[in-house]
């Protein structure tokens, strides 16, 4: 607001260096040589590492921080030397200045449906199994009356935070190492970094107090907290290595590209009889990651038969990672299009074919749900929007060269909560402190600790003071899996529940120093629940479809959710909108691929992958449903960070299908794309 | 290298040595005079140089807008503009918008709409919605502007003028709807 908030490469540090990574340009292969002479006779130039003079490391728990330790080659833009300079300009006209060859190998980076090296693996992301069945889903497709057998293709999506990831490393004469670093979770990046570099978590410390967006691709540390700590290391002075923006999709994590099949089974009254869902995605050599696109349909609908299964091929590519909805996000865009799909085969209105499937228990573990109000974000949303009374006929509005149509999704989400600790400090004036190594990386995350522990301790909430970001605070999980409201509220709750029951057990003024109590929600988050727990929505859109330009624009998106009790309004509705909008991205605008000789992404900037810029977002709302959930946490809150994207590409999808009568099943919904499909 | 010819009056103009230059730019109304190699951008001046880190580094690239700053009271991508280039340039960053302790009214109007989640983005945003609004005073017409409008005299800024014009501002938690009332709420 006023530029005063320091993001992990603004700490201005005495004696800073500055490291500039050096990308792989083969596919795959190995590093045959490196030639160091030119750079290091550039002024300014102090090192150049490599994976022949860099710290040798532990094995980490996270093998894309296994940087320069040996030759290897994994897949293009893998990083093979950090150039580190007194300026700037002069590590990276050092890094221009280094020769490096290498020995080359084929390659394979393109995923297809039927790639020979589609696998099924144990687990998907999130731990969920790879393969679920129930019934005989090929007998009950092959009987059902009405059927829907649809193919869908997303490929790779880039999460992009408007801050690039960074990290200031410096090392402390006792062996001390500091890391400035832009992260979802401090107490994650510290764990795994002391395990890289052979120390004790307490001589580890991990700074993310603000952090400029990272929608999961900081969940975890990233290979350039690992490469400025080397630098530190090995140069003996601060480092700081902010990522170039162009190097970012090669080693931050991407969403995989899916193929997914969706089958759906119905009588002719519209009851789902069959579901399968079977994915196909792709990993790296480097690890396995596996977007768990299928699950949600475990969860969705009700029917007696289902089978839902991923499958991978580990191809020469960058490591795929999470990106806000990780699984759900590509996974209900294919479910909720054959929702849609099936809606039009059956002649039925696709509001009331949700309606008519919504089960009473979660259908692939049988548990009865927490709270599940679909029916009401639906019908709610379908009130708000003005949906009932919509003409269900394709392609009949028109507005000159306009064609327009609108389209309803559903949206799921899991509820998520881990262990975490907090403590609560009461001062003699009556203040209170907050401490819990949370992160803000745009959520508001401060602000609502700060109420869940002003309304426990029945003080004005100017009263509470939140110390975040930080790992020498009490440990906490990362800020993803939209649980980090309820994991670490939990323990703020805790703490200052604690706080409250010791204050009432003296009287009399405070000691001198206060008291300060601690908390820690290891047993309550570990315990089973008998519930299945999610969060859902609504999604409603109008799109207007330019039949001489293929453009795309959306006129209304309007989204209900019902995700528990919603603990701040304002920022709550600045993330569904986020959500939205990055779902609206993910439907006409973000495209990448990655490019069969070249072995990388096309779109590797801004200017080439398209994120939605302010022109393209009009008409979006927000509404929620509060729910009174007591199985959940004590503030009664499901996450609401990544549900807003989760069915929205699809509502946009069939809003396309219902203004032109064209479905198109492979995103985004370009203009090349949608002319091809006009003509 | 000459001085641009834009009425500048740089201290240090001409000074170069080899790779290097003096020059003289005036940031938030303090003149810094300054000796930069010639591949240093503003914004790297101001962020590694000055310490003002207000203005952020999204890509290097003028692709994102989160640099933005206002030179010579228009709005510009920092990282696209070299420093030996601006010798004599009035630089205003979002550190130097608050007068006398008080926010001004855009960064007002931000805070009032919570207008920001990560706020990586907010300090390029509120100077570039600045120039926005000294851009519609002046009559500057854009895409959403009406061929019909006369040509001369301010351009109402509406919601539709004010998507257009800040769509060089990437804004990744989508706080757009909200950047756009802020605006608008200053505009009118």
């Amino acid at each position: 607001m006023t530029g005063v908030a320091r993001y992990a490469a603004e700490r201005n540090l005495p004696g800073c260096l500055y490291a500039w990574p050096v990308p792989a340009t083969v596919p795959r292969g190995r590093v045959a040589a490196i030639r160091t002479a030119d750079a290091l006779a550039l002024p300014g130039v102090h090192a150049v590492l490599t994976h022949e003079n860099a710290p040798r490391t532990r094995e980490p728990d996270d093998p894309i921080l296994a940087v320069l330790q040996n030759d290897r080659v994994p897949h293009r833009g893998w990083q093979v030397a950090l150039v580190v300079a007194d300026t700037l300009e002069g590590a990276r006209a050092g890094a221009e200045a280094l020769d490096i060859t290498y020995e080359t190998a084929a390659h394979d980076a393109v995923l297809t449906a039927d790639h020979d090296g589609l696998y099924t693996p144990e687990t998907a992301n999130g731990g969920y199994p790879a393969v679920r069945e129930r019934g005989d889903v090929d007998r009950a497709f092959a009987a059902a009356p009405v059927q829907v057998d649809a193919t869908y293709t997303i490929g790779p999506l880039h999460n992009h935070p408007m801050e690039p990831h960074a990290t200031t490393a410096l090392w402390s004469q006792d062996g001390r190492l500091t890391l400035y670093d832009s992260s979802q979770g401090a107490t994650k990046v510290r764990d795994s970094l002391a395990t890289v570099f052979g120390l004790r978590p307490d001589q580890v410390t991990v700074v993310s107090q603000h952090v400029g967006g990272g929608f999961g691709s900081k969940g975890t540390p990233r290979p350039q907290a690992v490469l400025a700590a080397m630098a530190a290391l090995h140069t003996g002075r601060p480092v700081e290595l902010a990522m170039p923006r162009r190097h970012m999709a090669a080693v931050v994590g991407h969403r995989a590209p899916t193929v997914q099949r969706v089958r759906l089974g119905a009588s002719s009254d519209g009851t789902l009889t069959s579901v399968a869902h079977e994915i196909s995605t792709h990993t790296s050599t480097v690890k396995e990651f596996v977007e768990q696109a299928a699950v949600p349909a475990r969860v969705m609908y009700g029917s007696a038969h289902s089978r839902t299964v991923h499958r991978v091929a580990a191809l020469d590519v960058p490591s795929p990672s999470w990106m806000r909805a990780p699984g759900e996000a590509p996974g209900m865009y294919a479910l909720e299009s054959a929702m849609d799909e099936l809606a039009s085969a059956l002649g039925l209105d696709p509001v009331e074919l949700r309606l008519r499937n919504d089960p009473a228990a979660e259908p692939d573990s049988g548990k009865p749900f927490s709270s599940r109000n679909l029916a009401a974000c639906l019908r709610d949303g379908a009130a708000r929007f003005g949906w009932n009374d919509r003409d269900p006929r394709p392609a009949v509005r028109r507005e000159g060269p306009l064609l327009l149509g609108t389209g309803v999704a559903a949206a799921t989400y899991p509820v998520y909560a881990a262990a975490s600790h907090a403590s609560a400090h009461a001062a003699p004036d009556g203040s209170y402190r907050i401490a819990v190594n949370a992160t803000d990386i745009g959520t508001g995350a401060r602000t609502v600790l700060a109420q869940i522990a002003a309304h426990v301790l029945e003080t004005p909430v100017e009263n509470v003071t939140v110390d975040i970001g930080d790992s020498d605070l009490p440990d906490a999980p990362l800020a993803g899996g939209s649980s980090g409201t309820a994991s670490w509220g939990w323990s703020v709750h805790k703490a200052a529940t604690a706080l409250v029951e010791r204050l009432g057990e003296s009287s009399g003024p405070l000691p001198a120093a206060g008291v300060t109590v601690t908390a820690d929600t290891t047993d309550e988050t570990a315990e089973e629940s008998p519930h299945a727990r999610h969060a859902f929505g609504a999604h409603f859109a109008e799109v207007a479809v330019d039949s001489r330009t293929g453009e795309v624009r959306v006129r209304r998106m309007l989204g209900v959710f019902a995700a528990g009790h919603i603990l701040n309004s304002r920022t709550g509705r600045s993330q569904f909108i986020g959500g939205m909008t990055m779902g609206l991205g993910m439907a006409l605008t973000e495209s990448s691929s990655l490019d069969p000789v070249f072995g990388d992404f096309t779109e590797s900037d801004l200017a080439s992958y398209h994120v939605p810029a302010c022109a393209d977002v009009t008409g979006l709302e927000a509404y929620w449903i509060d729910e009174d959930d007591p199985h959940l946490n004590p503030m009664g809150s499901k996450g609401i960070g990544e549900i807003g994207i989760v069915g929205a590409a699809a509502a946009l999808g069939n809003a396309f299908h219902h203004a032109t009568g064209v479905r198109l099943r492979t995103l985004p919904l370009a203009p090349d794309r949608v002319l091809s499909a006009l003509r | 290298m000459e001085p641009t010819s834009r009425g500048r009056s740089g201290e240090g103009e001409g000074r170069a040595a080899g790779d290097r230059s003096t020059l003289t730019l005036n940031i938030n109304g303090t003149d810094h005079t300054l000796t930069l190699d010639h591949r240093t951008t503003v914004l790297d001046t101001l962020r590694l140089h000055l310490g003002l880190t207000g203005a952020k580094k999204g890509c290097d690239h003028g692709q994102c807008g989160a640099c933005t700053v206002l030179v010579d009271g228009r709005r510009a991508n920092s990282c696209l503009l070299l420093a030996v280039a601006q010798d004599g340039a009035r630089i205003t960053t979002v550190e130097g918008l608050a007068a006398d302790d008080r926010l001004h009214p855009l960064q007002e109007a931000f805070l009032e709409r919570d207008a920001l989640q990560c706020g990586y983005c907010t300090p390029g945003q509120i100077c570039s919605g600045i120039g926005v609004l000294g851009e519609a005073q002046d009559g500057f017409p854009s895409h959403a502007t009406a061929p019909t409008a006369p040509v001369t005299g301010p351009v109402a800024l509406d919601a539709a003028e004010i998507r257009e014009r800040m769509s060089g501002n990437l804004c990744r938690c989508g706080a757009y709807p909200r950047i756009v009332e802020a605006i608008g709420d200053v505009a009118s």
